[in-house]
């Protein structure tokens, strides 16, 4: 790339500083912020919830609501500056030049609106195309991304579509006017893995043709990698830490950008090799942060007197790689202070947990004439089929797949929530898989419990911690006396490492991350036996994230809990599975123990599924499989492999018509699949990590 | 389609096929009680036995329905006790007056309260947002009666400008109509128009605005385009159910300025016991409530695409 | 010892002071404070009507008296006298006990009603459901006055009578708002983690999901009383509210009906009682769904 100080800049934003103005007072959203980007250029703009991105993007568009503002600083974009620019010249600009893509395509287009309406008013309202020549624009750029019978897509309503090709549509809008800047707000964050990594390959593509500007806002360190030239991390409302991709990625200087490294999990190496570290205490509100840096709380290297003098800096250290931080040059950038991984590897016990042929399928009633007249009413959804597997033990097994494949119905008949269609769930040594929960004996059910995956609604807003987790104590223990309730709570919060006087606050007065915990304390009140967390941690920020895993597998290590994992993350579920079963449409595709899944061979849908993860490592080198098409319909699935209509291993029509043979290995490794697994043990491995160089 | 049509008449014939049986059994299960209405208090045990005798009365109660229910259908609605004609002879011209009213108030209420519904759900928070929902805050708080007495009381008695009273007595007289519908609007308007603007400021807050204002196009184009059809869709089934509302404001209202309509017909049945008047009143009202209901259905699926098409 | 010094740290938060506490949040919206002001207002004029009403509100004095007109034994009648020469303030003092006792009993009742069914409705599903939701859709097909008209002349108007007909004739909108807000909070997590410890159907809708929705429900209570408030009037204006002589403000509109022309003062008098009352549930109603929606 050539020296971007000679160029000039697409974008260059100065001092900005946006508040929001509330009730409460006036709450500084961000501030001292400053980017330059050039034309064609990509630049990655990182953060967790609440550290100011979104409201970066939305200043640029000047769209920041009733009460936001931008309080101080210019944006210029093309050397004008948008902040002072009247109603009608942002109008021009806004879709035209300046184009947006948003998380929540499903949301982001008009529901009323057939697609070809939504996406023809751009060239006729920007270019004042005619009628005609909108429309053949529009399914030009339909065509250009990627979506296939582009004149039918144009009249469809966008409920009709799958949230990829809503992604792909917007996409679209964006680039009908061919504009200088794309803005995309975690435009893959609603989108299951294998469509995030189609719609990222797009973006790249397509950045490349058009030779648009792109600024990238995302929390997955991942994708920026995949994406971006140069990144900009922030925190708490300001940038912390500006470079290229390689400088910042091989080099962090900040401890909040060395911190979040840490707490990423890798699908490409194992836990032994890079432990997890979480980032202690959590993010400030935005009127309860410190004077100076705001990570300063949070930070090992905190010197008083440096780091809370207010007014604090960005640094150029060299190469265009710029850093908030006045320590900078005391802070050794390799210094991973290793704590010893609690993990020396336990031996299983019993089986604990046996599944055996499961299937759960739902009713649904087809009321349409067609069914009318061939009478074929009732259709089934097959959520799950013929699941067979166990867990032992102190074991925590995986349940890997994207949305739709099942893992979620299987914990509910798990739980009793629902009952089984066929097959058999043994726990304890009885069959469960029929039996409803209200059914099971107390022992039964204080002994399977469940973590659950959204925060915001894992504990019921109008009961005190304390009540909650007593609540349980006392349905499992039938004790009622209130003294040995209440030190059980306090046990159990020590547990969790909650402060006590938690247990008379209301669950609106915790983080996310706090109320996780409390729902682990919950699970864990009747001494389960076996424990089903179903995405505990995929709401949460990555180094609040990190955190709470570490805690889940810490307290079931202790007590040698079967630990039922079910995730769509690859990284933790590598970082804390002892054996992994992944699922797609309803079912098991490939298991094994975490070692097996994660190396050659693969399940064909595995080998994708992987390399569909962005990793958040330069040294890592993945194997590049896009999928096409979309998961085929619950209700209609395939003849043969479920997975044939999108695999990139097809090997003919014996894919489509014959459901394939399990292939075991003695170990106990099973891929379903029709190719053989001599031959899929031949394939490369999906990441290969580069060694360190010497001059590293 | 034809099929939700379908579905949705079926529906509607058997909740008025319930409603027949509750309003018969409410009224005639007692048939010494029918006998006192329909001959009066001033009758010996024996006229009335003779009466319920010769009416059929003494079949079994499911028999009796289905003929009450035969009769309701092929339109012979029985015999006013107090004005000794069919029924049918004074509910239909009086159905016709109060037809007027509601279709009139109608045409106000409609436009005035989607009008500024949008305008007020436009800008929430803004000045004409607070304006529009004080006033129809204290609009909805007023009891039709009472607005009805400030009205005569400005109107009739301050500044005399309209008529106090809508007998009609004279011919068709417009400005006799004034008051009446003016009353009306007024109590319904400040629940539409409170609809409308929350529907109208839901919609602004939605990311697919947000999409349509960063794509360039004019304010205009937003609200018209893509606000619009999608704030309209809740209105549309609150106005259809104000029909409802409305049958019940006529009473008050006819009363009121003694206009000769469906509402002073039915609360003179009610207070002389004209029996087969106030089933034919309710069966009617009811009717029209259910079927301006399902019609509001089937305009809700028909402008929502989401469910549409599935 | 480590869980007595968790004991004696902080206590749950009392009754008392969440009282004090809610009440402080009113303070938020100046709407709320109006309307609380305007109901606390009604409210004593009926707990003191003895002792402030000025006459005796059946005691016929003098008849057609324009309001300030001198009362032959002392003192003024300051609204006037109606057509059977009762003081219309007394009257007025007096009806609102009739309104604020009838018309809390009935919204009560109602919401007794409205809120077991729409639990079952919502939580239950199924035929439950369908059978719930098909009742009500009945009654709510009724226009709702002309239904009043035939429940009140069937079972005869008085007071008790007029709480059934408004608990028949409301609990069906409840039920469907308390199903609704029910078929959203049964997915929350919270419930599923009831469930998946076996906790009983009554317990999960009485305690995780009822509390939950205990937001929008207050304010249609407000609206509700409101509503019946205006019912209670408007039977009373038909002839249909509480039998004569007790005072009622429908009902004191309702004997002057043809007289209001040439007396207006008789009956705009009560219509601004109860219009006022109807004003400050709504006002209040509208504050706390503004205080609601911030927090």
């Amino acid at each position: 790339m050539e020296n971007h100080m000679t160029r000039q800049p697409l974008l260059e934003i100065e001092n900005l500083a946006v508040s929001y103005f509330t009730r409460a007072g006036e709450i500084p959203a961000v501030a001292d912020f400053n980017l330059r980007l050039d034309a064609g250029e990509a630049v990655g703009l990182v953060g967790e919830s609440g550290c100011g991105k979104t409201t970066v993007a939305m200043a640029i568009m000047r769209y920041l609501g009733g009460n936001g503002r931008i309080v101080d600083g210019s944006i210029r974009f093309q050397d004008r500056d948008l902040t002072t620019m009247g109603k009608e010249e942002l109008r021009q600009l806004r879709g035209s030049a300046i184009a947006m893509v948003y998380q929540e395509p499903m949301a982001a287009l008009n529901p009323s609106m057939t697609i070809g309406a939504q996406l023809m008013e751009v060239p006729r309202f920007h270019d004042g195309a005619t009628h005609a020549e909108a429309y053949e624009r529009s399914r030009e750029l339909l065509a250009d991304v990627k979506l296939a019978d582009s004149a039918r897509l144009m009249a469809a309503y966008p409920h009709q579509l799958s949230g990829g090709q809503q992604q792909r549509v917007v996409i679209a809008m964006a680039l009908l006017s061919n504009p200088k800047l794309l803005l995309l707000d975690e435009p893959t964050t609603a989108l299951d893995v294998t469509v995030e990594a189609g719609i990222v390959e797009l973006i790249r593509e397509l950045a490349q043709k058009y030779g648009t500007g792109m600024l990238y806002i995302s929390h997955n360190l991942g994708l920026i990698r995949d994406t971006c030239d140069r990144v900009c991390i922030m925190y708490s409302g300001r940038a912390v830490e500006m470079g290229s991709v390689r400088q910042l990625f091989e080099q962090p200087r900040h401890p909040y950008t060395q911190g979040l490294f840490h707490c990423i999990a890798l699908p490409s190496t194992d836990k032994l090799a890079r432990p997890l570290k979480p980032i202690r205490g959590q993010l400030p509100l935005p009127h309860q942060r410190p004077p100076g840096c705001s990570f300063a709380p949070r930070c090992d290297h905190f010197a008083a007197g440096t780091c809370d003098t207010p007014g604090l800096k960005m640094h150029e250290i060299g190469g265009g790689h710029e850093v908030r931080c006045e320590r900078w040059r005391d802070i050794d950038k390799d210094a991973v202070t290793v704590t010893a991984p609690a993990e020396a590897a336990q031996a299983v016990g019993e089986e604990v947990i046996s599944v055996n042929d499961l299937s759960k399928y739902y009713a649904v009633r087809d009321r349409s004439v067609a069914a009318m007249i061939t009478r074929r009413r009732v259709r089934y959804v097959k959520a799950n089929e013929s699941l067979t597997f166990t867990a032992r033990e102190g074991e925590t097994v995986a349940i890997v797949g994207e949305s739709g494949c099942g893992k979620s119905t299987f914990a509910k008949v798990l739980m009793g929530l629902e009952t089984a269609t066929d097959g058999a769930i043994e726990f304890q040594g009885k069959d469960i898989a029929n039996t409803d929960v209200q059914q099971r004996s107390r022992k039964q059910v204080s002994a399977l419990q469940m973590v659950f995956q959204n925060p915001f609604d894992t504990l019921n807003p109008s009961q005190s911690v304390g009540s909650q987790i007593g609540r349980v104590i006392r349905k499992f223990d039938s004790s009622t006396d209130r003294s040995k309730v209440r030190s059980r709570v306090v046990e159990l919060l020590d547990l969790v490492k909650l402060p006590r006087d938690f247990m008379h606050r209301r669950p609106r007065q915790l983080s996310g991350g706090q109320k996780q915990r409390v729902g682990i304390a919950r699970a864990f009140a009747g001494n389960p036996s076996a424990v089903v967390a179903d995405e505990p941690v995929s709401a949460l920020d990555v180094s609040v994230a990190a955190a709470v895993t570490a805690l889940l597998l810490d307290i079931q290590r202790r007590n040698r809990t079967t630990l039922l994992f079910i995730s769509h993350d690859l990284g933790v579920v590598r970082y804390l599975a002892d054996r992994v079963v992944v699922m797609y449409l309803g079912r098991v595709m490939e298991q094994g123990t975490t070692e097996e899944v994660f190396s050659p061979p693969y399940h064909p849908y595995t080998e994708a599924l992987l390399s569909a993860v962005p990793v958040a490592d330069t040294r890592v080198r993945k194997k590049r499989i896009i999928l096409e098409g979309t998961l085929p319909s619950p209700l209609n699935p395939p003849k043969g492999c479920p997975f044939a209509s999108r695999c990139q291993r097809k090997i003919g029509d014996i894919c489509d018509t014959t459901p394939p043979p399990v292939l075991a290995s003695p170990s106990g490794h099973a891929i379903a699949c029709h190719i053989a697994l001599a031959e899929l043990a031949e394939v490369e491995p999906v990441f290969t990590v580069e060694q360190a160089d010497a001059a590293e | 389609m034809a099929i939700l049509i379908l579905k949705r008449i079926g529906t509607m014939a058997l909740m008025m096929l319930v409603v027949s049986l509750i309003v018969f059994l409410l009224l005639e299960i007692d048939k010494e009680s029918v006998a006192v209405k329909v001959l009066g208090v001033f009758t010996t045990e024996e006229q009335r036995r003779l009466w319920l005798e010769a009416n059929g009365y003494f079949e079994p109660l499911y028999l009796r329905y289905f003929s009450w229910l035969a009769g309701f259908v092929t339109g012979d609605l029985g015999e006013s006790t107090v004005f000794r004609v069919p029924v049918s002879e004074i509910l239909w011209p009086r159905l016709a007056n109060t037809a007027i009213l509601g279709v009139l108030a109608m045409l106000v209420l409609i436009p005035l309260s989607l009008l500024l519904g949008v305008f007020a759900g436009m800008r929430e928070g803004s000045l004409q947002d607070r304006a529009i929902s004080v006033v129809s805050i204290i609009t909805t708080s007023v009891p039709e009666f009472a607005s009805g007495i400030f009205l005569v009381a400005v109107f009739v008695v301050g500044l005399h400008l309209l008529p106090g009273t809508s007998t009609m007595i004279e011919g068709f007289d417009l400005t006799q109509l004034v008051l009446p519908v003016a009353v009306l609007v007024i109590y319904d308007f400040g629940y539409v128009t409170r609809m409308t603007r929350a529907s109208m400021a839901e919609v602004m807050m939605t990311p697919y605005i947000r999409t349509a204002v960063l794509k360039g196009l004019p304010f205009r184009r937003v609200i018209v385009r893509h606000a619009l059809r999608n704030a309209l869709i809740a209105p549309f089934t609150v106005i259809m159910l104000q029909i409802n509302w409305l049958l019940s404001g006529v009473i008050v209202v006819e009363l009121l300025f003694a206009y000769k309509g469906f509402g002073t017909l039915l609360l003179e049945a009610a207070l002389n016991g004209d029996i087969f008047v106030i089933e034919a009143c309710t069966m009617v009202a009811v009717f029209v409530a259910v079927a301006t209901q399902t019609i509001a259905d089937l305009g809700y699926t028909l402008l929502n695409p989401r469910i549409r098409f599935t | 010892m480590m869980t007595e010094q968790v004991v004696g740290e902080t206590a749950p938060p009392s009754v008392v002071r969440q009282t004090v506490r809610s009440i402080g949040y009113l303070k938020e919206s100046p709407v709320a404070v109006i309307g609380t002001a305007i109901v606390v207002f009604w409210s004593l004029v009926a707990i003191l009507a003895p002792l402030i009403s000025p006459f005796e509100p059946t005691a016929t004095i003098l008849p057609f008296a324009r309001p300030l007109t001198p009362a032959p034994d002392g003192g003024r009648f300051l609204l006037g006298t109606d057509q059977l020469g009762r003081d219309i303030l007394s009257r007025i003092i007096w009806g609102s006990r009739t309104v604020l006792i009838y018309a809390p009993l009935a919204t009560f009742s109602a919401y007794l009603v409205g809120v077991m069914m729409g639990l079952a409705a919502g939580y239950l599903r199924g035929s439950t459901d369908s059978v719930l939701s098909f009742v009500s859709n009945v009654i709510l097909s009724f226009p709702v006055l002309i239904l009043y008209i035939l429940i009140i002349t069937t079972i005869g108007p008085s007071g008790l009578n007029v709480v059934i007909a408004v608990t028949f004739a409301s609990a069906p909108g409840i039920m469907r708002i308390v199903r609704g807000l029910v078929l959203d909070l049964r997915n929350r997590e919270y419930v599923a983690a009831a469930q998946t410890r076996g906790e009983s159907a009554w317990y999960i809708m009485l305690c995780e999901i009822l509390p939950n929705a205990r937001g929008p429900l207050v304010v249609d209570i407000c609206l509700r009383l409101g509503y019946v408030t205006i019912t209670i009037g408007t039977l009373g204006f038909l002839g249909l509210g509480l039998p004569p002589p007790r005072p009622d403000w429908g009902g004191m509109v309702s004997d002057i009906r043809a007289l209001a022309p040439a007396f207006p003062h008789m009956a705009v008098f009560p219509c601004l009682a109860i219009s006022s009352l109807v004003l400050g549930l709504n006002l209040l109603a509208d504050g706390l769904r503004e205080i609601s929606l911030r927090d």
